[in-house]
Parts: C-alpha cells; sequence; structure tokens
C-alpha cells in the first residue's frame, strides 16, 4: 500500500523522551483529524512502548531508540519502535498482561494496553540483539454532516 | 506533573497535574508516601481532575499507594479521572478492586 507521509526520529533512552515520543507521534497523528479518543490511544501506546525500550532494552545504560512512523493511503497509521537493547527472551510471555520483570513501579499492562487500544501489535526481538515493536491502526473517516 | 495534598478530618485529598509516565511516576509516588506517611490518613483521595496524559505508570502508582492504605488500615479512591486515563483504568481491570469515579460522575 502506498506511504503518503513518513517521519523517524532518533533518541537515547532517557525517560524525558516518553513525553517528546507520544507528543512528537499525536502531531503527526493529527493530519488524520483522529478523534480525541483515537489520539489519546496512539500516545498511550507509543509511551507503553517507548517506556520499555528506557526500562527494559537499557536497564542500566543509555542506549539508542529509533521511532518511524508511517501514514497509508487507506487512512491507516503505523509506528514501530526500535532498539538495540538487551532483548525479550519469551516474547509471548511478556505479553501476558500483570506479567512483568520491573518490580511494583511497573503494572505489567504495557503490551496488553498496546494490543487492544491498536489494530494490529507485532513484536519481534532477540536476546541482546534488540526489539522492534510494530503497531497499526486504522482513523476512521469523520462524515461531515 | 505536580502533586498537592490537602488533609482535614481524617481525609487526604492528592490531585495530581500534568502527564503522568514513567518519567513522572518515581516522584510522584516518593510524594504520595511522605503525603501519608506524615498525615496516616483514614482515607485517601487521588484527584485526576488535573490529569492530562495516563499511562501504565498510573496503574502501578494506584496500586502502590492502595497497599500503602491498606498498610495503615485506610481507605483508597480515585475521583474526576478523564476520559484518557479511564480508557487506561478500564483495560487494567482494576476498577474491580478500587473505587474509581470519571469526571462528571
Amino acid at each position: 500500500m502506498k506511504v503518503t507521509n513518513y517521519i523517524k526520529i532518533e533518541f537515547p533512552s532517557r525517560s524525558a523522551n516518553e513525553a517528546l515520543a507520544r507528543n512528537v507521534v499525536a502531531c503527526f497523528a493529527a493530519q488524520l483529524d483522529p478523534t480525541l479518543q483515537e489520539l489519546g490511544d496512539i500516545k498511550t501506546s507509543v509511551s507503553e512502548a517507548v517506556t520499555n525500550s528506557i526500562v527494559h532494552a537499557y536497564p542500566n545504560d543509555i542506549g539508542r531508540i529509533c521511532m518511524k512512523c508511517r501514514l497509508f493511503e487507506d487512512r491507516s497509521i503505523e509506528i514501530s519502535v526500535k532498539d538495540w537493547g538487551r532483548g525479550i527472551k519469551d516474547v509471548e510471555k511478556a505479553m501476558e498482561p500483570l506479567y512483568t520483570t520491573g518490580g511494583d513501579d511497573r503494572s505489567g499492562m504495557g503490551f496488553p494496553i498496546m494490543e487492544s487500544f491498536m489494530d494490529s501489535l507485532k513484536v519481534r526481538s532477540q536476546p541482546d540483539k534488540g526489539t522492534t515493536v510494530i503497531m497499526r491502526k486504522k482513523i476512521a473517516r469523520k462524515i461531515v454532516k | 506533573m505536580n502533586i498537592s495534598g490537602d488533609y482535614r478530618e481524617g481525609k487526604l485529598t492528592i490531585v495530581l497535574s500534568g502527564e503522568l509516565d514513567h518519567h513522572a511516576a518515581r516522584r510522584a509516588m516518593r510524594e504520595i508516601e511522605t503525603q501519608i506517611d506524615t498525615y496516616l490518613p483514614r482515607e485517601c483521595v487521588l484527584d485526576f481532575i488535573k490529569l492530562q496524559f495516563m499511562d501504565s505508570s498510573g496503574i502501578a502508582l494506584i496500586l502502590k499507594t492502595y497497599k500503602r492504605m491498606k498498610e495503615v488500615e485506610g481507605n483508597l479512591s480515585v475521583k474526576n479521572v478523564p476520559p484518557q486515563p479511564m480508557r487506561v483504568l478500564d483495560a487494567s481491570g482494576i476498577l474491580r478492586l478500587i473505587k474509581i469515579r470519571e469526571a462528571g460522575k
């Protein structure tokens, strides 16, 4: 399918960049004229994906995170968040609700939220190589009366 | 993220303003724990009226506050939750455990 617009940004895994990442995506997604709920779902999902990289991919150091967003002609937005960190040994387990290795600071609801707020979610990971999360959501066309 | 507390007659109301994410959560939790330890309230209310954004870090924060209140034998509720944080709380199943009221309800 034809890509109608895209952005790519890279930033270090500092927690101050969580707000930056979700707000960049929100500005980019605005051209699809999403509802507040659609926009909120996208921002929340981006926040979860980027936080995962910051907390789990690079637990003891600062690493690189690359985020790409693409818009397609069918009004869907695809967001990928890639890191070169520790990776996930068991992706299926990591995606289970309430499962976390982050202690009581984390709820274990990151992946379940991305899954329920976006239309699709793909996670590719290799231990010590890194993780890529790709999620997609179609923005409904608004009917103007 | 900005946090302010108000204590009267056994009830501690904590207003969280701004964006509650992983970056903000640790300091917010410390601040909430300090307030609970200071007043040892019978009732703690988290007021989300000025919360502009919340991700799953907020779920962990509410659960930790809930546990802390149980330790001091008090209750926790959350009020004035705007639509975006409400969707996150809905997805988490936390509504079965803690009394949560949406904004305007």
